[in-house]
């Protein structure tokens, strides 16, 4: 696996990796992500508790699923570079980091909104949805500090380790608030015997997730690949490069 | 480990140098505490309901002013290089800088927490709790926060970014001692608060120092 995955410590080949499998995660996410929202929002059937409210999982769900997977992406990526000094490593998790962000807000936006009419409130201090914001206070945390450094190289690092800090404290923090806590309905999937929901219900759902990782995926990636040709700008396959684009952006 | 103990003795004498300056978050963590009962209304109920919460909060914020000053200096006048550079093991020193650091500036804040307690209406029973989870967890605090002061202390304005980073981190610590308060407020047992307390501070005791060790040297460069 080592032979396999160290090619990718040199950026030229990490770029060339996302470029390659960029144009399958934007088509097939976006593809799948309308399907999934179509299919879920207006024809799958009605909840006989929520009534049409519940039509909200389609977005909530996949985005609350993602947000704890982003950090855990960033904080492996951190810790690879803290271990075996990869540089890349640290752009892909500053490539995570605000896609993370932005998911888990996006899930805190839409659980508020969806709370409102099932417990009548918008806000409540309910174990998962503590913990939600707690995560977004740590991805926000990740991020500043790297912003503050004026060294990108430095800036990796210290990120790193904060990520890493905060990825050991999650399933602590998950676990204490939740027992301090709790409104939130249980888990409705990831059950290991049968999942609660029919199958009608089930399918959009499961295909928003995939669509939102794929989508998440190729979002990441292209932050990566910006990363990349910022900091290489001056090397001369990044020149060259550039030419290329040049004469094929002039339809020679 | 003669340079360690030389260590934590220079620690010592140089904060007890600066009483002056360790004497600000003491301050300030009594000030925070005594504007709660103005703020909410002097009701004894009230106070004792929101006691060990504000009090603990009070303690995380203080200590975040006072954590600032344990690479400080150091940073600036060179020392810490010469400390790196010096050939002793700079987890351990960094745990020796944590423990000077915490005698000095964490210490006064729970030999002061008696009056906090006469302040806010707390119970014996809830004083005793406090007292433990207050000596348990403020460890925590500092062996985790140095490792985020070791990350910020090469930039110019650590001070708020220390305490974005570290706040969301010290909330298990918050939910634990505040519960472990509460259930001493209706006499039952919290043994199981402070262990999960007690759990949390030998596995930061064990792997804390490497990571500070390692910003430090990440900020030093």
């Amino acid at each position: 696996m080592w032979k396999w995955l160290h090619p990718y410590a040199k950026t030229e080949r990490t770029y060339q990796l996302c470029q390659l499998l960029l144009p399958w995660f934007s088509v097939f996410g976006l593809f799948i992500i309308i399907l999934a929202t179509v299919w879920g929002l207006a024809f799958a059937p009605t909840d006989y508790q929520q009534s049409d409210a519940y039509r909200i999982i389609y977005v909530h769900v996949p985005t609350a699923v993602l947000s704890k997977s982003l950090y855990i992406a960033m904080a492996v990526a951190a810790f690879v570079g803290l271990v075996w000094q990869v540089k890349t490593s640290f752009m892909a998790m500053m490539a995570f980091a605000p896609v993370g962000a932005t998911v888990t807000f996006v899930s805190l936006v839409t659980g508020a909104a969806w709370g409102k009419p099932m417990w009548g409130t918008w806000w409540e201090w309910d174990a998962r949805l503590t913990s939600q914001l707690i995560l977004l206070f740590l991805f926000l945390g990740v991020i500043s500090l790297y912003k503050a450094f004026d060294d990108k190289q430095q800036a990796g690092k210290a990120a790193g380790v904060m990520a890493v800090v905060g990825i050991i404290n999650l399933p602590i923090i998950h676990y204490s608030v939740e027992w301090w806590n709790t409104l939130h309905q249980g888990a409705t999937i990831m059950k290991l015997d049968k999942p609660s929901m029919p199958p009608e219900m089930l399918w959009p759902l499961l295909l928003s997730i995939l669509g939102w990782i794929l989508v998440c995926g190729a979002i990441s990636m292209l932050r990566l690949q910006n990363e990349i040709l910022q900091r290489d700008l001056k090397r001369p396959w990044v020149v060259k490069l550039a030419l290329n684009e040049h004469v094929w952006g002039d339809k020679k | 480990m003669q340079a360690l103990v030389s260590l934590l003795k220079r620690d010592l004498s140089l904060a007890y140098r600066q009483r002056a300056e360790l004497m600000q978050p003491l301050l300030f963590f009594v000030l925070v505490i005594s504007l709660f009962p103005l703020g909410v209304g002097p009701e004894p109920k009230t106070l004792q309901l929101i006691g060990p919460g504000v009090i603990w909060v009070a303690a995380i914020l203080s200590s975040l002013l006072g954590l600032e000053r344990l690479f400080r200096d150091d940073f600036s006048d060179g020392s810490l290089e010469q400390l790196i550079l010096s050939g002793t093991s700079l987890s351990g020193a960094s745990l020796v800088k944590v423990f000077a650091h915490w005698v000095t500036s964490i210490f006064p804040l729970i030999i002061l927490s008696p009056l906090l307690a006469l302040f806010l209406h707390l119970t014996e029973p809830m004083y005793w709790a406090l007292l433990k989870t207050l000596l348990l967890g403020t460890p925590l605090l500092s062996l985790i926060g140095a490792i985020a002061v070791g990350l910020t202390v090469g930039l110019n304005k650590g001070g708020m970014l220390l305490a974005l980073l570290l706040l969301p981190v010290f909330v298990p610590l918050l939910i634990f001692a505040t519960s472990a308060v509460e259930a001493a407020s209706m006499g039952l047992q919290y043994n199981a608060q402070l262990a999960i307390i007690g759990a949390m501070l030998l596995f930061s005791l064990a792997l804390a120092p490497f990571a500070i060790a390692y910003a430090l040297r990440v900020s030093q460069n």
